[in-house]
């Protein structure tokens, strides 16, 4: 068996629980909000659940402001979109996703202005440089928690006292960190989260969702079936209904309630203390390689178990090849869907070679990894 | 890192392309496989398919033949 080191992309391996979990709703669950029978009502308890579980890890407050999608880049499209028009000044970082961007891009499209906060060279983020970035009808922060290239992590506490103190809204991307940094929305500030299921949740894939501050309202993205207010003509305005069109991921919800209660249990402390030893690990013992460059701010232990590089002038898709193919190694080489992070950091023609851990990674696992990077950087 | 030598790589503009000529390399029993899209030609992110320069006309055919869609079908020193 490989060495699947690429849990940015997804972590492949996921708790029994969740894979019981979801075998066992495929085989007896009905259609929530379809039904006052058992099997619908299950459905319903059991997202309902899970509303709470998310309310409860992003200190939400309100279960019924949690609201499904089918990952992140849908539940980023429905807030930016959502909530963004023409004539809106929007800021963003270049540390973010192209879940983030092209929803941008679309906006700037019919109208809407859009400014990027730069990082260092790092790949930290210039926070200074964002009282520059503020005009009159600047509406909104979009940004992401963790750059899914360099596992730099942002200061949400900070950025969401910025948007206080500036009247912005701040929508956060979630997609790294969620499950493994904390996240307190009333803390911090926060408008949106949006968050995807199947990686650092260890949820199953086409699961995810945003979750919105009270009061705020959300243009939809779909209108459809409810299971409520058949009558009307417009989908119901009421949370959660009102972004969750259709009938729900309940087989993949069930998964994903299973994996927050194994977060609950396990602690998503002791997750992320896992994979920054195995990520310390891995940089101790690449770090002094000959031809070796590593990207990121590894100085810290607030941010993501992900690890950029590059060995010498390889394209960092035949580095990427040769870890798979003669070692049985997973990683993602490439840009990342993250355009404006390589722009920053000079790595558009090379691409770069990203590690990132997960809970289910061992530390032999990482010296085989080590051990692999000093042969091919040694031939 | 491996000494380079001369491939033939394929391009596809989607990942559902790339599967599909990979099913039927196989189904054909066409020597390759799928490898990461090498940078120096495309700075996009994807698969491409790694085979022998000499198996270029054989694959062209193939694809024409089965109605196989590729970007680009390069000779690389890689």
């Amino acid at each position: 068996m490989g060495i699947y080191l690429d849990n940015a992309a997804t972590t492949m391996q996921k708790p029994d629980c969740v894979i019981e979990a979801v075998a066992q709703a495929m085989g007896h669950m009905g259609n929530s909000g379809r039904g006052a029978y058992g099997e619908a009502l299950d459905a319903s308890r059991m997202i309902y659940e899970t509303r709470e579980q998310l309310s409860s890890l992003f200190g939400l407050g309100n279960p019924k402001q949690a609201a499904f999608s089918c990952n992140s880049t849908e539940a980023l499209n429905t807030a930016i979109l959502g909530l963004l028009g023409p004539g809106d000044h929007v800021i963003s970082t270049v540390m973010e996703h192209n879940s983030v961007l092209r929803p941008l891009y679309r906006l700037e499209k019919e109208g809407a202005q859009i400014s990027f906060c730069p990082c260092d060279e790092k790949g930290r983020l210039r926070m200074e440089e964002l009282p520059g970035l503020v005009k009159k009808n600047t509406k909104a922060l979009v940004c992401t928690h963790a750059s899914n290239l360099t596992g730099n992590a942002n200061d949400l506490m900070t950025l969401g006292a910025f948007c206080k103190e500036r009247g912005l809204l701040f929508i956060v991307d979630a997609s790294q960190t969620a499950g493994v940094l904390p996240i307190d929305m009333k803390a911090m500030n926060i408008d949106v989260v949006c968050f995807t299921g199947h990686k650092s949740l260890y949820g199953p894939q086409g699961t995810g969702g945003l979750c919105v501050r009270e009061g705020l309202s959300i243009r939809p993205l779909k209108s459809g079936g409810s299971g409520v207010h058949t009558y009307l003509k417009e989908h119901p305005p009421e949370m959660p209904t009102a972004l969750e069109a259709g009938t729900l991921n309940g087989h993949g919800i069930a998964g994903l309630h299973a994996a927050l209660q194994f977060l609950s249990d396990t602690g998503i402390e002791n997750i992320h203390r896992h994979e920054m030893n195995l990520l310390r690990q891995f940089y101790q013992g690449i770090r002094e390689i000959p031809g070796i460059r590593v990207y990121g701010d590894l100085d810290t232990d607030y941010r993501a178990a992900v690890l950029a590089l590059n060995i010498g002038d390889y394209d960092s898709s035949e580095v990427s090849d040769e870890l798979s193919y003669r070692y049985g190694i997973s990683t993602r080489p490439g840009a990342h869907c993250a355009p404006l992070m390589h722009q920053s950091m000079g790595t558009v023609d090379q691409g770069m070679v990203r590690f990132s851990f997960s809970w289910f990674n061992t530390k032999e696992e990482v010296d085989l990894a080590i051990q692999a990077i000093r042969e091919l950087a040694e031939e | 890192m491996r000494k380079k030598e001369w491939k033939l790589i394929v391009t596809f503009h989607t990942t559902a392309d790339a599967i599909a000529f990979e099913k039927v390399c196989k189904e054909t029993g066409k020597d390759g496989r799928m490898i990461p899209v090498p940078r120096e030609l495309s700075a996009g992110c994807g698969l491409a398919w790694c085979a022998a320069p000499e198996k270029k006309e054989e694959l062209q055919e193939l694809a024409e033949k089965q109605s196989l869609l590729y970007e680009e079908m390069t000779e690389l020193f890689y």
